[in-house]
């Protein structure tokens, strides 16, 4: 797994509050992962803290799931 | 106009977390004020306070863990967090579980906050400043909104209810009460969840009571000290943090489910001075009229209260304003009632203050014995002939307590409780 992908995960489970095993990358936040909206948005803001990258509102509503982040964090990193 | 009964209570206060935990240190004599240490104070006139003790184990500690999950917390300010755990135990207490949507619907909160979730205010300006608007988080501002704390309490109990909350400075916690109390006598709830709450104790809300020249500032090597009303020495007040929750019940409806009933409240009254932004009217009408009114509602005589739990915040001004006041309704003698300031041992916790005031005068009906007012080891002149209960409890008789609460702004509000039997 690449270290984008440990490091979206450990980020997922330190504001979320979910257990390690549950973080799969297929896991829908909200209907997986039992954020609100408000949760998305604070997840979203500490990508951007952890991969010093700005991701624009647009975009930030497409990343539903804990895929959707690692893919969108590797194409800014790439 | 229907009754209404006191049938839970709780309380975080500086003397710790717990009903009974806060009356046995009350009564005595122990004080919850200490010097700050958990943020940096050196630039600070006054370097005390009335701090809730925090930790994971022990007799009276506050543990967020117990009521919140770490994750939530986050999202929380501490003034909501102390009304959580308040409501917490006022509502274990009490026994009562709405069982059907109607009794849920019947169930109301109303939990004020003098001044709300100030840290979180003063973090996230911080932040702003430092990091722009990008970094601010979404829930800056539910965690800050002073009508959150019965927000969060309706949530976690289900209360649909009336959810309402008060903001009248250091008169909120005593208006929440006797406002939540009407609405259950205009049978719009059977039961109220009503308090007060306040997290304030932080280098903003200290440097902005400190310029107001609100604070003592004399006693920062002896904390325990500080807070002295109606002293010769006192220098201003000391600030406090928790919250004070009670839960009410129509009469009816507490007899009917076999409730304890600790107490009833029978009068409410409330003023304004329409005289200054901070200090109140010299004559101290607003407070003599608040307390007036509320002898009306209880339809008692001034001789039958036996206890009044005093504003008396420890100002060199207020407290001999407000003994005036007491004075000319009850007489040179307080017509045999013994007075005192619950804020010498916890300090002045602003929007709380009324709601935990509210509940040692009601430990005073149930026990028969009224707390002391801490270091009154010189009292004021101008004091004679009053009977402040200085430095120990003292057990006497205590049909019905009378608590104060005066607020910035010039907002008075008194409550008046007695025992049902």
């Amino acid at each position: 797994m690449s270290d984008i992908a440990e490091r979206v995960k450990k980020i997922v489970i330190e504001h979320l509050g979910v257990e390690e095993a549950k973080v799969t990358e297929t896991a829908s936040f909200i209907d997986d992962l039992g954020a609100d909206s408000l949760d998305t948005v604070e997840l979203v803001m500490a990508f951007e803290e952890e991969f010093g990258i700005e991701i624009p509102d647009d975009a930030a509503e497409k990343i539903l799931t804990v895929k959707d982040a690692i893919d969108f964090i590797q194409s800014k990193s790439a | 106009m229907r009754r209404v009964v006191v049938t839970g209570l709780g309380m975080v206060s500086p003397l710790g977390v717990g009903v009974q935990h806060n009356w046995d240190r009350l009564i005595a004599g122990q004080s919850g004020i200490r010097a700050i240490d958990s943020f940096d104070v050196s630039d600070l006139p006054c370097r005390i306070a009335g701090m809730v003790p925090r930790g994971t184990e022990g007799a009276g500690v506050f543990n967020p863990d117990s009521y919140v999950t770490p994750k939530d917390q986050k999202k929380i300010d501490d003034f909501i967090l102390y009304a959580i755990g308040a409501a917490d135990e006022a509502i274990k207490d009490s026994g009562w579980k709405p069982d059907t949507e109607e009794q849920a619907e019947r169930t109301g909160v109303m939990i004020g906050a003098g001044i709300g979730g100030l840290s979180s205010i003063y973090e996230s300006s911080l932040l702003l400043a430092e990091k722009g608007p990008r970094r601010i988080s979404p829930f800056f501002i539910p965690s800050s909104l002073i009508n959150l704390a019965s927000g969060h309490v309706s949530i976690i109990h289900g209360y649909k209810g009336p959810n309402h909350s008060v903001v009248t400075a250091c008169s909120t916690g005593a208006h929440a009460l006797g406002d939540a109390a009407r609405l259950i006598a205009f049978d719009d709830a059977d039961v109220m969840v009503a308090g007060g709450a306040e997290a304030a104790v932080c280098r903003l809300g200290l440097a902005g009571f400190a310029a107001a020249r609100a604070l003592s500032t004399g006693f920062n090597d002896t904390p325990q000290k500080g807070s002295r009303p109606y002293d010769k020495d006192r220098d201003g007040f000391v600030m406090g943090e928790g919250a004070g929750v009670v839960v009410l019940e129509e009469y009816e409806h507490a007899k009917k489910r076999g409730a304890k009933i600790y107490a009833e409240i029978i009068g409410y009254g409330l003023s304004g001075d329409a005289y200054h932004i901070t200090a109140p009217a010299e004559d101290g009408n607003g407070g003599f009229r608040a307390m007036r009114m509320a002898l009306k509602r209880a339809g008692l005589n001034p001789g039958e209260i036996d206890y009044i739990n005093a504003h008396g915040t420890s100002t060199p001004v207020g407290d001999l304003i407000e003994l005036g006041a007491v004075r000319r309704l009850f007489g040179a003698d307080l017509s045999g009632a013994s007075m005192s300031s619950t804020k010498s041992a916890i300090g002045h916790l602003l929007g709380a203050a009324g709601a935990v005031e509210a509940i040692y005068s009601i430990l005073s009906i149930r026990d028969q014995i009224v707390p002391p007012t801490l270091n009154l080891e010189n009292p004021s002149e101008g004091t004679e002939g009053a009977d402040l209960v200085p430095l120990k409890a003292k057990e006497r008789k205590v049909r019905a307590a009378l608590s104060n609460s005066f607020g910035f702004g010039g907002t008075n509000a008194s409550l008046i409780f007695t025992s049902i039997d």
